[in-house]
């Protein structure tokens, strides 16, 4: 559709690569849990631009469903970290 | 003109995503990453989102792309407190530049 979208969606594909050094080379364990959390957010924008690119809605659906898995697990780890079983 | 509002939205967000991803890449300590990433990055995906919905005007797409807004704003500022709570029971110490620490006092 609009090709001057392409340019935004490699900055955010690079970006996403970010928060991947971030999870391979983190020096403790909260800081790849920042960098999952941080890379599930940036995987909906890029769902987002795709979506005007292609035209079609449904990648707006993955994005939806990525956050709200991602939001689940990132409470999961926090508990977790905290020392807490996941009943209490 | 509906394109020309996408793409000023679209590229305002991805330049937060930048600054957000150069926070995480170079601040010193767990907690300014997550406080830098998560406020910067949830901004820029919001406004990413909010040029798709004036991309798409009434359509299906549209309104997933609104519903989604609210969706992201919440979970991801949710999640980011509780992790970041995790994070300092779990014992990770701050940084040594680092000059006050009001949860210590707090949780005593």
């Amino acid at each position: 559709m609009i090709d001057f979208l392409t340019i935004p969606l490699y900055i955010q594909i690079a970006l996403s690569a970010v928060c991947l050094y971030r999870i391979i080379r983190g020096p403790t364990i909260p800081d790849r849990m920042v960098g999952i959390d941080i890379f599930g957010i940036l995987v909906v924008g890029i769902c987002a631009i795709i979506a005007t690119q292609t035209g079609k809605s449904f990648i707006l659906d993955i994005g939806i469903a990525w956050i709200i898995l991602s939001f689940i697990g990132t409470l999961t780890l926090a508990k977790y970290l905290s020392g807490k079983k996941l009943n209490e | 003109m509906n394109n020309m509002v996408t793409l000023i939205l679209i590229c305002i967000g991805v330049l937060f995503n930048i600054f957000g991803c150069i926070g995480l890449l170079r601040l010193p300590d767990v907690y300014n990453r997550l406080q830098s990433a998560t406020k910067c990055v949830t901004l820029g995906c919001y406004s990413i989102l909010l040029g798709v919905v004036f991309h798409f005007g009434f359509s299906d797409a549209g309104f997933k792309a609104l519903i989604a807004i609210p969706i992201l704003f919440f979970s991801a500022t949710v999640a980011a407190h509780a992790l970041i709570r995790g994070t300092y029971h779990f014992g990770t110490k701050l940084d040594e530049r680092s000059v006050k620490d009001d949860y210590k006092e707090v949780i005593k």
